[in-house]
């Protein structure tokens, strides 16, 4: 499986929480790779596990979970075999992160510049002067006016999206190989939302990094990602390329979040939620775990867990479904709708898929 | 900022004012007057020596007469010590006050910072349990309590340290130890939480994504995010010194104000007693004043916004 | 993934539409669910130290306020020939419990020197007027809780009261009652109470009582209103405004409940500073005068002879750094319980 495009390959993740209540089985047998230069969106609803696959990209779990199986390949090495020490020289160097929330993720009694120039001193060994300058031309580069004035203030006085813009550059300053950005637009207002999503984008074919996107928020993901992984209560159930996911999708709970998703050229006024809640991580169902939210589930999905199916080269769906004598179900109108526009976009060269001739 | 200084300044005068007051007519409330041996003394004895400390007036002009005083500086004379004045008794008594507490607030907090801090950074390992022990065992053993077994156990029994009196700086070591039992507990506890929610934080978070070295992270970020908050419990720190300088200095026979206050108390010095009052809420005002506007300089959070509550 | 899982053979049962009826509840929430009351309570239980902390309080209450009830010995009654007797347990053979002394180096039965009968034993010794020690430190402990808990309750109602309603009417009131609150915290606290206790000295326990609770309740005032400010402006407390029900009954109906946490967690730390000031005032000798005891008078008396007779100073120390040990454990433990943040 080895592949020279591929800068992170995970496999068989599995990892625990141990809670008072038990033990909590949040990442179930996951495994993607991220291929150089891409952005490889994660979605799924809070409590799937995508920012806990994450994390443990960096080496940054909590201290009550334990990772039970699996391999995080970056380099021909295995990062989860790792020493603390040598994850120091990993993080903020060769993998980045974006998070959350601008407004906490500033120490706020530190100047930016320092907080900017930290992971130069550190990775780079630059004496302060060298990497406070170095901070200097990041700011600029991350859209911050009068740089020059700005890199003694403190967070305090930046805006939440300003914030964030600082955060990006902390993250992209050593020019990282992977930046992994967790929900970085959900905590700004909708306008502020496309300016750092822009921002990202320019910064990544400027920077050549590749980036792993988390988010909930299936509109996001359109005009950001290449690829698309869709995680459900631990697992991933359906991959492939933006547009595969878009207009192809495979797998019912991913026909639900594109259903329950907004979108300018829909008829219906109302928006279709997923009945139910997520399953209980401490005691997951057997079999298909979104059997008991689907209105598809099959008595198979209660006793035999979906293995990747593949529908092309480059996108799998864990459903029955996809079994060949399964019945055909037709999947909601919407999702019947851009199913017949993705054929449609198969003949001539299509206008989503920008990356296709990458894949 | 200046406003607000100006306002700050206004209502430690009205604090003085309003303890000065309050002082002055409880004591009169007290019986007692400065003679003594009072049977032996002539009718024209009694009278000059009520004249000498102003007690012929009437209370209202008393009152006037010793507010008037503050403001030149004089809180009238000891009944104990028939011609001292009270603000002579003070200024004599300051110099081993002030080097007690000063010894003892900067063990305390040093000693703190660093118990809480190994709280904090190994939460939930023996390390933490025994800091937590000795904070608590800090908070729980009374002063006086602790003063007399250090006195006993390491200055009578063993002779490793001078029992009792002020004549060198041996002299001071275990009356600080008995001081900065209290400082020190209130310090780590308070750093310990300040420092476990701070370590929790998104920022924290943030740094180990920056790669920096667990040290580097409790250096650069967690201990001055979790000092600076510690600059407001300096005013209650210098309360619970003086509290606890009053039987520690009685104890070791440190010839200081709060040994003086505690005699004065026990032979209704009532002069003095008010005299130290002012002077210890005089100290703890300006003390509180000095937290508010070294905390307007450290934290720049406040820094700029600062001129308001 | 299987290499081929399309050659995984089914049947066309398993491919049956799923009854969504037998099948799992998707709606059904997997945690138990608890009341907020039931949930603090197990967090307590399951913090060692905290629980442990409250059954030793528990039990020093029982002593102290019914031991006299098993132990018929009056802590007043002087025996001046039995004076500075070490402890005597019967049937208790180790040096300090046997009612034997080391006088200049040699092992002494100060029963016997005093020429008591063998039926004669203090079980922690007598002091210097020959008054049963057990019984004074029994005595004294009920004495200083007394002295604390009362002080802490009317500490905890101005406090409370002043919180609130410098909460909850806001504007000009409120500016000014923060203005007394910081004024009287810039006084310190000790020396108000010196000069409450000086003043008041012939009523005695009263006026330790009302020299703590007033200087006390600053604390409280503050916590109570800053949390008032914030559950003010909450829905269920705007809709019991809206429906118009009078202040004080909102006051009582929904704030009280829930600023108790805040409320029982500061009483928690306010006892054992009013036992700490207690024992400091009476040690000082402006507290409680003989006959009466408390701990600080018995420690102040047991300190005259502390080099020859520790154990006159010992006992009342060790009783008075139990009782604060086990409060503060206890006031730690139950800020936990109730701090949902850090539920575990």
């Amino acid at each position: 499986m080895e592949n020279p495009e591929n800068v992170i390959e995970v496999r068989d993740l599995e990892i625990n929480f141990h809670t008072y209540a038990g033990e909590v089985k949040a990442i179930r047998d996951v495994s993607f790779d991220l291929h150089k230069g891409e952005t490889l969106a994660i979605v799924g609803e809070s409590g799937s596990g995508k920012s806990v696959t994450t994390r443990s990209l960096m080496g940054l779990l909590a201290p009550n979970a334990e990772i039970k199986k699996g391999s995080i390949m970056f380099h021909g090495e295995d990062i989860i075999k790792k020493s603390e020490k040598d994850m120091q020289h990993i993080r903020g160097k060769d993998i980045a992160m974006i998070f959350q929330d601008p407004m906490t993720s500033l120490d706020p009694t530190m100047r930016i510049g320092m907080q900017i120039a930290e992971p130069l001193m550190k990775h780079k060994g630059l004496k302060k002067k060298e990497a406070i300058a170095q901070a200097l031309e990041m700011l600029k580069l991350v859209g911050i006016t009068n740089p020059e004035g700005r890199i003694n203030d403190y967070p305090y006085q930046f805006s939440g999206g300003m914030r964030q813009r600082i955060v990006i550059a902390i993250a992209l300053v050593c020019y990282p190989e992977v930046l992994i950005a967790d929900e970085p637009t959900t905590a700004l207002d909708v306008t502020i939302q496309a300016q750092i999503l822009d921002l990202m984008k320019d910064l990544q074919n400027r920077i050549d990094t590749s980036i792993i996107f988390i988010t909930h928020d299936l509109g996001v993901v359109a005009g950001m990602a290449d690829r698309v992984a869709v995680m459900y209560a631990g697992k991933i159930v359906e991959y492939g390329t933006v547009d595969e996911i878009f207009f192809n999708p495979q797998h019912p709970y991913t026909w639900g979040l594109i259903n329950s998703m907004p979108t300018l050229d829909t008829a219906s006024g109302s928006l279709q939620a997923i009945p139910g809640t997520p399953p209980d991580l401490l005691d997951p169902p057997v079999g298909d775990a979104f059997a008991a939210r689907s209105d598809y589930a099959m008595k198979i999905d209660t006793e035999k867990e979906p293995p990747f199916f593949k529908v092309s080269d480059t996108h799998y769906a864990a459903t029955w479904l996809l079994h060949p004598d399964a019945p055909k179900v037709t999947p909601p109108a919407e999702i019947v709708r851009r199913q017949k526009k993705f054929a449609a976009m198969q003949k001539p060269a299509a206008p989503f898929a920008k990356t296709a001739s990458k894949e | 900022m200046r406003k607000y200084l100006l306002k700050r300044i206004f209502y430690l005068f009205l604090t003085l004012f309003i303890v000065a007051t309050a002082t002055f007519f409880l004591m009169k409330l007290m019986p007692g007057t400065p003679l003594q041996n009072e049977a032996k003394l002539t009718p024209s004895e009694k009278a000059a020596i009520l004249a000498q400390y102003g007690l012929d007036k009437p209370v209202w002009l008393q009152y006037f007469i010793y507010i008037g005083g503050i403001f030149k500086g004089s809180l009238g004379l000891s009944f104990q010590f028939s011609d001292q004045a009270v603000s002579y008794l003070i200024g004599s008594r300051m110099g081993p006050s002030m080097q007690l507490g000063g010894q003892a607030l900067v063990v305390g907090i040093i000693f703190g910072i660093i118990l809480g801090a190994i709280g904090a950074i190994r939460k939930d390992t023996w390390a933490d349990r025994l800091a937590t022990i000795l904070s608590i065992l800090g908070i729980a053993v009374p002063s006086f309590v602790l003063a007399i077994l250090l006195q006993y156990y390491l200055g009578l029994k063993t002779g490793w340290f001078p029992v009792a009196g002020w004549s060198g700086f041996a002299y001071t070591l275990l009356p600080t130890l008995a001081l900065a039992a209290s400082p020190l507990a209130e310090t780590a506890r308070f750093i310990r939480t300040d420092m476990v929610d701070v370590l929790s934080s998104d920022y924290i978070e943030l740094a180990k994504a920056k790669g920096l070295s667990k040290f580097g992270i409790v250096y650069h970020h967690a201990l001055r995010n979790s000092l600076i908050p510690m600059v407001t419990l300096i005013g209650p720190l210098a309360a619970a010194l003086m509290t606890g300088s009053m039987v520690v200095e009685n104890i070791f026979s440190v010839p200081g104000i709060g040994e003086q206050f505690v005699k004065s108390i026990l032979v209704n010095d009532y002069p003095t007693i008010m005299g130290v009052t002012i002077f210890y809420s005089a100290l703890l005002c300006l003390l509180l004043l000095l937290t508010d506007i070294v905390y307007g300089i450290i934290d720049p959070r406040i820094r700029l916004s600062g001129n308001g509550d | 993934m299987a290499d081929n899982p399309k050659d995984i053979q089914l049947t066309s049962a398993d491919f049956a539409p799923l009854d969504k009826q037998a099948g799992p509840d998707n709606e059904r929430i997997a945690a138990p669910s608890l009341t907020f009351g039931q949930d603090v309570w197990r967090r307590l239980k399951s913090n060692k130290t905290a629980f442990t902390s409250f059954i030793i309080l528990v039990l020093m209450f029982l002593i102290a306020f019914g031991g006299q009830a098993i132990y018929h010995h009056d802590p007043n009654a002087q025996e001046p020939k039995y004076a500075n007797l070490p402890p005597k347990i019967p049937g208790v053979n180790i040096h300090g419990l046997n009612g034997h002394l080391t006088q200049s180096g040699q092992d002494v039965d100060a029963y016997k020197q005093a020429g008591a009968g063998s039926n004669v034993h203090y079980i922690l010794g007598t002091d210097y007027l020959g008054r049963d020690l057990l019984a004074r430190i029994m005595y004294g402990t009920r004495i200083s809780l007394e002295i604390a808990l009362i002080a802490t309750l009317i500490d905890l109602t101005i406090g409370v009261g002043f919180g609130i309603i410098s909460g909850w009417k806001g504007g000009r009131v409120d500016l000014f009652m923060q203005r007394v609150i910081e004024v009287l915290s810039s006084i310190p606290q000790l020396v108000v109470m010196v000069l409450m206790a000086t003043a008041f000295t012939k009523t005695g326990m009263a006026s330790i009582i009302a020299a703590i609770a007033i200087t006390g309740w600053t604390t409280m005032a503050r916590l109570t209103r800053a949390q008032t400010l914030q559950l003010k402006n909450q829905d269920f407390i705007l809709a019991a405004r809206t429906l118009g029900e009078s202040a004080p009954k909102i006051a009582w109906k929904h704030l009280l409940p829930n600023l108790s946490s805040v409320i029982i967690i500061q009483t928690m730390f306010t006892i054992p500073s009013a036992i700490f000031f207690e024992a400091f005032l009476s040690y000082i000798g402006i507290g409680i005068s003989s006959p009466q005891a408390s701990l600080g008078t018995l420690i102040s008396d047991g300190q005259k002879n502390f080099q020859f007779l520790p154990y006159q100073m010992w006992y009342p120390a060790i009783v008075l750094i139990i009782l604060m040990l086990a409060f503060n454990l206890l006031g730690d433990g139950m800020r936990d319980a109730f701090d949902p943040k850090s539920k575990r």
